[in-house]
């Protein structure tokens, strides 16, 4: 995207951000001028209250700007047979306009990032991760001849729109047929009269609640947007930012890098980074396929077993384990692993966290040291925790075809 | 006639460290320099009225911190200020600019390839990992591989742990790092040209390598290694010059009592018995003490101021193959006002950081070729940087310093030996290269010192003007530096120590050598160690 | 049931050596080549109508163990108990003459130091030696036979005392013209010695970590590096190389271009399973083992898709592209050259050692110098069968032609790369150019073409530091088993390396015979 000063009038041009195709609203609604950064791009942390923002998506709906997303269109006749080497699981099983979500490993069997793949047509993909991936994507690809890779990320703009309400409001904007778009599922619509059905809709999301990614090029980005939050003013419609989807993802148990994870090509430290194992995801792992980078490795990984792995915890009371050390024995002795991401539920009214445990701690009581402060004194506590199998926030409704009206 | 405990020869940063580690146990030191002002090539020299030059060193990251501390450096004057931004230019005059900010940064790689920019991390990862191993062994005395004295054995198994830690895998990628050239290095990353020379530059930096040359992409780590507060690959400026790290250290030798005489060059080393006994100073002058320590590089040690009678055989014939190349010159300018730069945005903190006039990796590898047909080339890679913009104390107010940095620059030329319009005619290329890329450049000079390796070498007493006191290849680090089983800043002869670059870890601004060399005598004279073994990093 | 218990794709030397191996443990081996004949880069070809020559023209390392196990000599392989001179001509007078201990042509102060040089580099040479014929084991995972490598190599460099083997490893990494500029003073002696650490790689007397490895390799022969023609010529190496397979039980087909190894895969992963030739035949086995260079058998036998991708990439980042040019003269006459008397020894052109850098500098841009570094040989003054009564072949290898030459090798580019060779022929033996019957040029891209060596490249990849040992080619494939399970590496670019030294294809047998047994 241009930044609204060019290089000759602004000598910090190349210092600043880029900006988002959706910026100019979005900058309009950012009340607190709270903006990060991601991939480059000026990212707003919160516009207004991140709670309140985070309430919408429980409770109304919100969009969340994912043009930042690293966004790579793989086609041709080898793009398959590529993206199936590349990821853990089996891609030759994805249909046509439907979804996935997969992860990739180095070929030791370290994950390198996890991410969707869009079936767009027999031989025409489209991968979406947070952190790019370019380099990665044509080291997969080297030997493959009959493909391409197209890095889509400037070129389409994307907003996630989340939220039980968001079903209706789409329907308000005439997304004719919206309503029986099941999860995992891709549908185009015409928009601003245009016959060639510009606005792409899958029924995904990284709030695990009802909701959909929009897709659109960025010259229309503007209008779709006002079109959109026009549907949406009498649905509670609100921008929300890092801080809500943070909340968000950790109530449906979704992993972030930085986070749960380390992206293994960028860790220093050996063995820093995780294999899908340690981190729960052994269901993207798909051992009947007889190839895909890092199964040898990942083979041997899965029969030694994991020293970690990643596990949903519900602590007692209410103060959130962030950045906890977690303990066999109440009196915290015996170091058993730490909290990657914590916070008090709003809507499940539970303190929930995700926790790398030492595998063999797991089936053990858990206790968490706790730190917090009351009006700057600083206290610690020792909480009991219950290791939680299912994610924390899982309404039906996220799953309903078709979804009801709110 | 007073005999010292130890007489340390050449008041560079590292014999300063030295005096002053030793001084601080308690010794009685006396620091003999040749010149009329200390701190060798780490020095501030007013050069022209109200502008003060970093004559030789001008940059540094690799001073340890732990010294630092140790010797109370912030009290005796020194700060470290790190500078933002360097520009690179391209032989068609294209700029690629590094931002302090990350993410400006990878907008900017970006903008050249999006691959680039993404393999970015990944290189930055890889060369953190290769960068911590080495940084670890900085304050350690290399192990002697061929002895069998416990120390020695723990020390190699510690060093073998260290290498174990990095797992199979990264193993074999740190060998072939280790051994490859920097554009076979790179080229495993990147493909856009520019950030290849842009990253390959440091390779060359102070060796008589090409960015062709197997080893090249180990003297890069070299140079990306340091650190200013623990952000790895960051350049610091001293406030004040380079100078004001020797005089702090010198500060601190001072402060424990050490002694340190200016316009004392010594002649030769007194050897009697098989002993080092003191030296003679080129005035006749001879002082005594129970230890000498020469912060020389080994070549000068050796074949100038020993007599090769007084060496065990052998060892002359191995000083005189101690490899020390000239590769690089120095000119610097006093300029009236801050130089603009084509295609360089008018930004407060990156035209006022560094330059890199690196071209292309083709420019960079042909201005080695140059280098070894004994001529310098038309086209020759300069790094610049102008700290008057960041360091208020070096030129008057309002115009400025800029320190050039120039490889190659042959220490013989073919054509017979340097003389005043040579070396002139070579600044004059140097001048015509960056006023290619910033028009009207000449008529902002004020003054000039222009330094070819004959003159760094005159001045500082390093041979051939190797900033590194030796080449930095495999046969000459770690346990083969100076030379195999002499690594340990013990010398041939008995009670004599090297502390200079030509000792592990090698050159750069580092207090390392100095330190260790400390470490060694203190061990031999049983007494309590105080030279710090590592730089406060965790496991 | 498979057709046989190994394919082996190419009857290179070490093809054939492998097999043998192989076969003499009752194997059933099926040995398959694209081209019409055995030998691969050391086969003896008719270049001009009774002219033949190889382009491997010498030996100087062919493993004595490989000879005497495979029997070699029941089979007319006898290698040449003398060995041939090697000659550094010299424009201005007396040439250098080096023959086994011997040197003439330089000061008594270098023929002095010459005899010290070479009695240290024969102790280094030995510390070695050893580690050529054995599978370097990978680092980390070991069991106690490569602990035991190990524990040998430290063995060795401890043996040889405190001094040396100090000097040992710093020796090891320095490059040619350091160690020629702390022993001797005579240019042009600098130069010949510095040769045997350069030639078929893209290194030059200044580049540092491989070079003297690459002498110490060489070092490792019964001659400790002169080189030496068997009688019969090369030929008759590769002809008893022949034998003891076909006689060991071998089959060998000719004519017989592997398309692909066919690799199957299932819940256990891959396997490779046969190959499918050029023309559509499919043959099963065991295992498949392969002496093509390792990116043509990665890359294009076996796949990307069958592989993993950063193994992948760095197979594609060897570094496979050949600097050596073959030029091979049919001669109506024995040319003289300058200040030799009979040119029966390997003839060097490359008066100093800044002469071979700068020609190395040109190849670094793609381009070549015009005053090329040559090793030149006549091997028909030994072999007279090689050329019609009276005449002669010209062998030489030509030092820093580029595989991929800026302008594109066209025939224009070839043509004039010719007459400059022959021109400086021509300065250095007076009146060659008149003798010339017929003259063929094979630039590192033509050897691609005509031997299926990917890059032409003599080694197959290059011998540097990086590519050697346990990284050779890399890392996962270097102990001549390969990620994909059932193919097995057995060529040069395996270690040791290349040269007509047969260390890979002796190691290789040696690892899948262990591999079975352990199984």
């Amino acid at each position: 995207m241009m930044n609204s000063q060019t290089e000759s009038s602004d000598p910090f041009a190349g210092e600043r951000l880029k900006e988002s195709p959706f910026h100019p609203r979005q900058a309009a609604l950012n009340l607190r001028n709270a903006w990060s950064s991601w991939n480059g791009y000026k990212f707003a942390d919160y516009y207004y209250d991140e709670e309140y923002e985070y309430f919408c998506v429980r409770n109304s709906c919100a969009t969340y700007d994912i043009c930042p997303m690293q966004k790579y269109i793989i086609s041709g006749v080898d793009a398959e047979a590529m993206l199936d080497r590349m990821v853990t699981r089996d891609i030759t099983k994805l249909k046509e306009n439907r979804v996935t979500y997969v992860c990739w490993c180095t070929d030791e069997g370290r994950l390198i990032d996890d991410g969707t793949i869009f079936k767009l047509g027999t031989d025409k993909f489209l991968l979406t991760c947070g952190s790019p991936s370019l380099a990665w994507l044509r080291k997969s690809a080297f030997g493959f001849n009959q493909m391409k890779i197209e890095d889509a990320s400037d070129t389409i703009a994307g907003l996630s729109f989340q939220g039980p309400t968001t079903c209706e409001v789409l329907k308000r904007m005439g997304l004719e047929g919206i309503d029986q778009l099941k999860p995992f599922c891709i549908a185009h619509f015409s928009f601003a009269g245009s016959e060639d059905k510009p606005l792409m809709v899958s029924r995904t999301g990284f709030t695990g609640d009802l909701g959909y990614e929009l897709w659109i090029n960025p010259s229309l980005a503007l209008s779709f947007w006002d079109a959109l939050y026009a549907a949406g003013e009498d649905y509670g419609i609100q921008p929300y930012g890092e801080a809500a989807t943070n909340m968000a993802r950790l109530e449906a148990g979704f992993i972030m890098p930085g986070m749960e994870f380390n992206e293994a090509l960028k860790t220093i430290h050996y063995h820093y980074d995780q294999t899908p194992f340690e981190l729960s995801l052994d269901w993207l792992v798909d051992f009947k396929k007889p190839h895909f980078n890092g199964r040898t490795a990942l083979m041997s990984a899965r029969d030694t077993g994991s020293e970690y792995t990643l596990i949903k915890l519900d602590i007692e009371g209410n103060k959130p384990a962030e950045e906890s050390f977690l303990y066999a024995d109440e009196g915290c002795i015996k170091e058993i692993g730490y909290v990657t991401s914590a916070m008090w539920s709003p809507v499940v009214k539970a303190n929930i966290a995700l926790a790398m445990v030492k595998t063999e701690a797991i089936k053990d009581s858990i206790w968490a040291e706790i730190y917090y402060t009351k009006e700057l004194r600083h206290h610690s506590k020792v909480a009991k925790c219950k290791v939680q199998s299912k994610p924390f926030w899982a309404p039906d409704r996220a799953r309903a075809t078709p979804p009801a009206a709110f | 006639m007073k005999k010292y405990d130890a007489i340390i020869i050449g008041a560079g940063h590292n014999g300063l460290t030295n005096a002053a580690y030793l001084a601080k146990a308690g010794l009685d030191v006396l620091v003999v320099e040749k010149n009329e002002y200390i701190g060798g090539a780490a020095v501030t020299r007013e050069m022209h009225d109200g502008w003060f030059y970093s004559s030789c060193s001008y940059v540094c990251s690799m001073m340890r911190q732990a010294i630092h501390r140790d010797l109370n450096l912030t009290k005796h004057g020194l700060v470290l200020v790190p500078y933002l931004g360097t520009v690179v230019f391209a032989d068609n005059g294209d700029t690629m600019t590094s931002y302090h900010s990350e993410e400006a940064e990878y907008n900017q790689l970006r903008r050249r390839s999006p691959h680039d920019a993404d393999a970015m991390f990944r290189f930055q990862a890889d060369l953190g990992r290769y960068a911590q191993l080495i940084r670890k062994t900085l304050l350690r005395t290399p192990p002697d591989p061929t002895s069998f004295r416990p120390r020695d054995i723990r020390e190699l198994l510690w060093l073998a742990k260290q290498f174990w830690s990095l797992g199979e895998k990264e193993l074999y990628e740190y060998i072939r790092f280790f051994t490859m050239s920097a554009a076979d290095f790179l080229d495993d990353y990147f493909e856009d040209d520019l950030i290849k020379a842009a990253m390959a530059s440091p390779g060359v930096i102070g060796t008589a390598l090409g960015v062709y040359s197997p080893g090249s992409a180990y003297v890069l780590l070299h140079h990306v290694m340091g650190d200013v507060d623990g952000n790895v690959g960051a350049w610091g400026l001293a406030r004040g010059g380079m100078g004001a790290i020797s005089n702090a250290i010198a500060g601190s030798v001072k402060e424990h009592g050490g002694e340190i005489r200016t316009h004392a060059g010594v002649d030769k080393i007194l050897v009697k018995n098989g002993k080092a006994t003191g030296v003679v100073l080129e005035n006749g002058d001879e002082l005594y003490a129970n230890i000498v320590v020469s912060n020389m590089d080994a070549k000068r040690t050796f074949t100038q101021c020993m007599d090769k009678d007084d060496l065990p055989p052998g060892i002359y014939e191995k000083a005189k193959n101690f490899k020390i190349r000239g590769s690089s010159g120095k000119v610097n300018i006093a300029l009236s006002g801050l130089p603009k730069f084509n295609n360089v945005a008018d930004n407060r903190y990156i035209n006022r950081g560094g330059q890199g006039f690196v071209g292309s990796m083709e420019t960079l590898e042909r201005a080695y070729d140059c280098w070894k047909h004994g001529r310098w080339s038309d086209d020759p890679f300069i790094e610049s940087v102008i700290p008057s913009a960041w360091d208020p104390t070096v030129a008057p107010p309002g115009q400025h310093w800029m320190s050039n940095f120039i490889q190659y620059c042959p220490p013989q030329l073919a054509d017979g030996p340097w003389t005043p319009e040579k070396r002139d005619a070579f600044g004059q290329t140097v001048v015509d290269k960056i006023e290619r890329y910033s028009p009207g450049f000449k008529d902002l000079i004020v003054h000039m010192e222009v330094r070819t390796p004959h003159e760094i070498e005159a001045e500082v007493g390093l041979t051939e003007g190797n900033i590194f006191q030796g080449e930095l290849t495999i046969d000459q680090l770690l346990f083969n530096r100076p030379f195999p089983g002499y690594a340990q800043y013990r010398m041939p002869i008995k009670n004599m120590y090297m502390c200079g670059s030509s000792t592990h870890p090698g050159g750069g601004v580092s207090s390392a050598c100095g330190a260790n060399a400390a470490r060694e005598i203190l061990i031999d004279l049983k007494r309590p160690n105080t030279v710090p073994e590592d730089d406060f990093y965790d496991e | 049931m498979d057709d046989y218990d190994n394919i082996i794709i190419g009857a290179g030397h070490n093809g054939l050596i492998c097999a043998t191996y192989l076969a003499q443990k009752g194997h059933s081996v099926l040995l398959l080549e694209s081209s019409s004949h055995v030998g691969g880069l050391a086969a003896t070809r008719e270049f001009h109508p009774g002219y033949k020559v190889s382009v491997a023209h010498s030996l100087s390392h062919f493993s004595e163990t490989v000879a005497s196990e495979l029997n070699l000599s029941a089979h007319g392989f006898n290698p040449s108990g003398e060995t041939l001179e090697t000659i550094g001509l010299n424009l201005q007078g007396t040439p250098v003459v080096l023959s086994g201990d011997q040197i003439s042509g330089v000061s008594t102060d270098d023929a002095e130091k010459y005899s010290e040089y070479l009695a240290v580099l024969k102790r280094f040479a030995k510390v070695l030696k050893p580690f050529w014929l054995k599978t370097m084991p990978r680092i980390g995972h070991n069991t106690v036979s490569d602990l035991m490598t190990f524990g040998h190599l430290g063995l060795n460099l401890r043996m040889l005392g405190k001094k040396d083997m100090g000097e040992f490893m710093r020796v090891a990494t320095l490059p040619a013209r350091d160690l020629m500029d702390e022993n001797f003073d005579n240019d042009l002696l600098k130069a010949v010695l510095s040769w045997d650490g350069l030639v078929g790689s893209k290194m030059a007397p200044r580049s540092p970590n491989a070079t003297v490895l690459n002498m110490l390799y060489r070092m490792s022969g019964k001659d400790h590096g002169a080189h030496s023609l068997p009688e019969g010529g090369i030929e008759s190496l590769i002809n008893a190389l022949k034998m003891a397979a076909v006689s060991a039980g071998v089959e060998i087909q000719t004519n017989a271009a592997v398309s692909r190894i066919i690799v199957d895969g299932d819940e256990n992963g891959l396997k490779a399973t046969g190959v499918e030739l050029a023309d559509g035949r499919k043959i099963s086995a065991i295992r498949v083992i392969s002496s093509a260079d390792p990116k043509r058998t990665f890359l294009n036998l076996v796949g990307a898709k069958n592989l993993e991708i950063e193994f992948t990439n760095r197979i594609n980042r060897l570094r496979c592209d050949g600097y050596v040019a073959k030029l091979h003269l049919a001669l109506s006459d024995l040319p003289m050259f300058t200040g030799v008397e009979k040119p029966c020894g390997r003839m060097i052109i490359a008066p100093e050692m800044d002469a071979i850098e700068f020609a190395f500098d040109h190849a670094k841009y793609g381009e070549y110098s015009d005053s090329p570094v040559m090793e030149i040989l006549l091997p028909s003054v030994k072999d007279s069968t090689l050329a019609p009564k009276g005449c002669h072949v010209l062998s030489a290898h030509v030092m820093y032609i580029p595989h991929s030459l800026k302008t594109g090798w066209t025939d224009h580019a070839k043509e004039a790369l010719y007459q400059t060779l022959v021109q400086t022929l021509e300065r250095y033996a007076p009146g060659i150019t008149k003798h010339i019957v017929h003259g063929e040029l094979m630039t590192p891209a033509d050897l691609e073409q005509t031997f299926n060596v990917t890059g032409g490249h003599w080694h197959h990849t290059e011998l540097a530091m990086d590519q050697m040992l346990m990284m050779r080619p890399t890392y996962e494939a270097g102990q001549y088993s390969s990620p994909v399970k059932g193919l097995y590496l057995c060529g040069a670019g395996s270690h040791p390396g290349g040269g007509l030294m047969g260390g890979p294809g002796h190691n290789a047998a040696k690892e899948i015979l262990r591999a079975e047994k352990k199984r």
